[in-house]
């Protein structure tokens, strides 16, 4: 048994294989991977109105020189309402959002809005999740910020929060 | 009441494991015979009383008690009865659960039927067994309770419809049972090593219970393979996603050790080599298991855990997996160098063998890992794919089953070279025979699958050659066990080889009244229509497929969409023949009523998991024929002795 030293080389390589496990896991990680889209037009689609008082919206209409939040969301998902809130404000500061619901029924839209409020522009339908194809969007609710010319500036994966209101305005700024 | 009865049973099947460690420990420290005996009794209580917490958490999941959080958070009142079950694992605290009750009754299945070893290596094992028991139980009691209470909640979340499948109540299990059964091995090998008790004898006693882990290994790997290909609708059947090499990584360490146990016990050698493979055996499990708990790695099985836990699981692991490796360092010189042999004998293939599966096993874990690391310490992030997988593995895959060919017809310790060359003589030349035929017959198979078939051929003939000449009636079990297994490899390996070589696809929009050919067939769409389903909502196709024939036959492939929680999953359309699958698979709709349909044609892709199952009915027979052998031994000695 002169190569002792051998036999501990087992225990060195799982000490070096846990120190990676650890900060692998303690990291703040960042697990989103940022839209290809950003700076990017916005992709083409079309989601008709949900609601017969209120108008869809395609990808002809932010290049009217205003700039807006585009949200991704569905009646069905539960982070979405805790969202709503947070939209109504940025509304009442005077932000235009569009929203775009997945795999969504105008009867569900409807009741939806009535219990927690509707802080949309426009509504448009998007029943097979095509529109969210276009957008690259994993799941939702998930915000695109567009600036005047229609161009992606910015996205947000998840609920926005109070927390998010100052980064997202000065991102609807930068044109 | 019921959960609270559960969590009784916890704590106290935790306190008998504390109990079974610290009796063990000191019986085995101060030579104490007296209390020893206790420690086996205790084994079994504990499994007993894990067991009954296991299965109260299942009727609580069955009776849909709404006040426990974890039937809250992942079960809902409508789902049929067979999912409301499996959800008790298809969730982290459940899953966890069900991976220490595994242990409990592995230890327990220890205690109550291991007679060859000897009685304090016996006590070592269960003691080793119990020390990690205690750290998991640690985990569910501190950390994952299973069975806290929440108020107000009126009905479930549910569970995710990809895992709402019949096949899935049973696969989790299955690969756990496999998993945490290397436990047996892992503390055999601890043990062994504690009582300096590294021999034969030694061996013999490990091998049922390696074979008895690997064979689940076995099923829940196939049975994993062929749940992704029907459910996932991508018409593949082996993603090299992180958690199916979760998997694998255990599986190849166990079929190195099993091969390597067997030399140890046949001839006395690799004594070191198979307690270092028990060890990483094991490892191997718990680090599998812990990266799909721990959410480190993202993939469809993974479910999100939060920081705490997997701080929790990592340094458990850590102090096993160190704890384990430092005690064979220490140890390692006290295992006397087992017999020498030759490199042309039985044990000098079987350590190919050995290296081989080792390396395919560091080639996964690199693969597997490698992503994880350079984020970790560099930010970028990368993902490694099949091509890597198949590049590197591929190769080394071929070259262990040619090794394969060679080990059963080779004598132990050693053998002429120039012997083997006749014995293999003939299989080579139906290597060589189907090669010509492929080149012949077939146009454009690239160079693995081409080799997989010629590989295959020869292997598969060679697996049987040694039953040649042999009275079949006399043949022992096991040795019929390891036939069948090697010829499940060769039968798998056609799968594998003719489904990448001779696949047909077909990814067309189709509308009503479309035909399209798909390899032999020809397919039209039929019709599409709504269908309503227990808890969704499904669009389904009709298609009718002709055959070569002029058979019709029916596929109806379908989109699920489920209400809650909102997801659409697609169901393939698999029909299946002696020669191959048909595999249809509804896709996006497209404008003025077409519908992307994808369209496969197989040829003898299910003898993949046919192969699959034939290595784990092989590894059945092994058992049955190793065990019934020491038993019979047993019964002589004793007879001898009176």
């Amino acid at each position: 048994m002169t190569r002792k030293w051998v036999f501990w080389l087992p225990v060195l390589v799982t000490v070096g294989l846990f120190a990676m496990f650890l900060v692998a896991l303690v990291r703040p990680s960042d697990r989103t991977i940022a839209s290809q889209l950003v700076g990017q037009p916005l992709p083409a689609f079309d989601a008709p109105a949900a609601l017969p008082e209120q108008p869809g919206t395609n990808s002809r209409d932010y290049a009217d020189g205003t700039p807006r939040l585009l949200n991704v969301f569905g009646s069905w998902c539960g982070p979405c309402i805790a969202e709503v809130p947070v939209l109504l404000k940025l509304q009442s500061m005077g932000v235009e959002i569009n929203g775009v619901a997945v795999h969504d029924r105008s009867e569900d839209l409807a009741r939806f809005f009535s219990e927690n409020g509707n802080p949309y522009a426009r509504v448009g339908l998007d029943v097979q999740g095509r529109a969210q194809m276009a957008f690259g969007s994993a799941g939702v609710p998930e915000t695109f910020i567009i600036d005047g010319k229609g161009r992606v500036v910015g996205q947000h994966i998840g609920v926005i929060t109070e927390a998010d209101i100052p980064d997202i305005l000065k991102q609807l700024g930068a044109r | 009441m019921l959960a609270e009865f559960g969590m009784a049973a916890l704590w106290i099947a935790a306190s008998l494991a504390l109990l079974q460690f610290a009796l063990g420990a000191v019986a085995l420290q101060r030579q104490r015979p007296d209390l020893a005996g206790a420690v086996a009794p205790l084994a079994v209580a504990q499994a007993t009383l894990c067991g009954i917490a296991f299965v109260t958490l299942i009727a609580l999941f069955l009776r849909s008690d709404m006040s426990v959080l974890l039937v809250a958070t992942n079960s809902h009142s409508a789902k049929p009865w067979l999912y409301k079950f499996a959800g008790t694992w298809g969730n982290h605290e459940g899953s966890m659960l069900l991976w220490v009750a595994i242990l409990g009754v592995a230890g327990a299945t220890v205690a109550l039927f291991e007679r060859s070893l000897r009685a304090d290596t016996k006590i070592a094992t269960l003691t080793v067994q119990a020390s990690i028991a205690l750290g998991f139980y640690a985990f569910l009691l501190f950390a994952s309770n299973p069975f806290a209470r929440v108020a107000g909640v009126v009905d479930g979340q549910g569970l995710n419809p990809l895992l709402q499948d019949p096949g899935l109540a049973f696969h989790p299990p299955t690969l756990y049972i496999g998993y945490v059964g290397m436990s047996a091995a892992f503390s055999f090998a601890i043990g062994a090593l504690i009582t300096r008790d590294v021999t034969p004898q030694f061996a013999r006693a490990m091998r049922p219970w390696i074979l008895g882990a690997w064979i689940f290994l076995t099923i829940g790997i196939t049975a994993g393979s062929y749940w992704a290909y029907y459910e996932l609708g991508w018409g593949g059947w082996w993603f090299w996603d992180p958690v199916e090499n979760a998997s694998l990584m255990p599986w190849l360490a166990a079929t190195a050790l099993l091969h390597s146990v067997t030399v140890l016990a046949t001839r006395d050698a690799l004594r070191t080599w198979t307690i270092m493979l028990s060890c990483v055996a094991f490892s191997m499990s718990m680090v599998g298991t812990f990266l799909v708990r721990s959410g480190i790695l993202t993939s469809v099985h993974s479910f999100a855990v939060d920081p705490k836990r997997g701080i929790f699981i990592l340094s458990l692991l850590a102090i096993y997996i160190c704890g384990a490796l430092i005690i064979f360092a220490m140890r390692v010189g006290t295992v006397a160098e087992g017999k020498r042999f030759d490199v042309v004998s039985r044990e000098g293939v079987l350590v190919i063998n050995n290296l081989l599966l080792s390396v395919i096993l560091v080639v996964v874990m690199v693969g597997t890992l490698y992503p994880l690391g350079l984020e970790a310490f560099t930010g970028h992030k990368i993902s490694v794919g099949a091509p890597f997988f198949n590049a590197t593995t591929g190769p080394l895959a071929l070259t262990l089953v040619a090794a394969m060919a060679a080990g059963p017809l080779l004598r132990w310790r050693r053998d002429e070279a120039a012997v083997l060359a006749r014995r293999l003589a003939l299989p080579i030349v139906v290597s060589i025979a189907a090669l010509g035929v492929l080149l012949i017959a077939t146009d454009d198979v690239p160079v693995l699958p081409l080799l997989g078939l010629v590989f295959a051929a020869g292997v598969g003939l060679a697996s049987v050659a040694p039953l040649w000449k042999r009275n079949l009636a006399r043949t022992p079990l096991f040795t019929w066990g390891m036939v069948l297994a090697h010829l499940g490899c060769a039968v798998s390996i056609t799968g594998m080889a003719a489904d990448s070589a001779f696949t047909k696809e077909s990814l067309v929009p189709m509308k009503v009244g479309d035909v399209r050919p798909v390899g032999p067939f020809r397919l039209m769409f039929e019709d599409i229509q709504r269908v309503p389903g227990p808890n969704y909502d499904a669009l389904q196709v009709t298609m009718r497929a002709e055959l070569p024939n002029g058979d019709l036959v029916t596929l109806k492939p379908a989109l699920h969409r489920f209400s809650n929680p909102a997801m659409v999953t697609n169901e393939a359309a698999i029909r299946t023949f002696w020669n191959g699958q048909l595999y249809v698979v509804v896709g996006d709709e497209r404008a003025g009523g077409q519908w992307v349909m994808r369209m496969w044609w197989k040829p003898f892709v299910t003898l993949i998991w046919a192969g699959g199952i034939m290595i784990a009915f092989g590894g059945a027979l092994s058992l049955i024929g190793r065990v019934h052998r020491s038993r019979t031994a047993r019964k002589t000695n004793a007879r001898a002795a009176s």
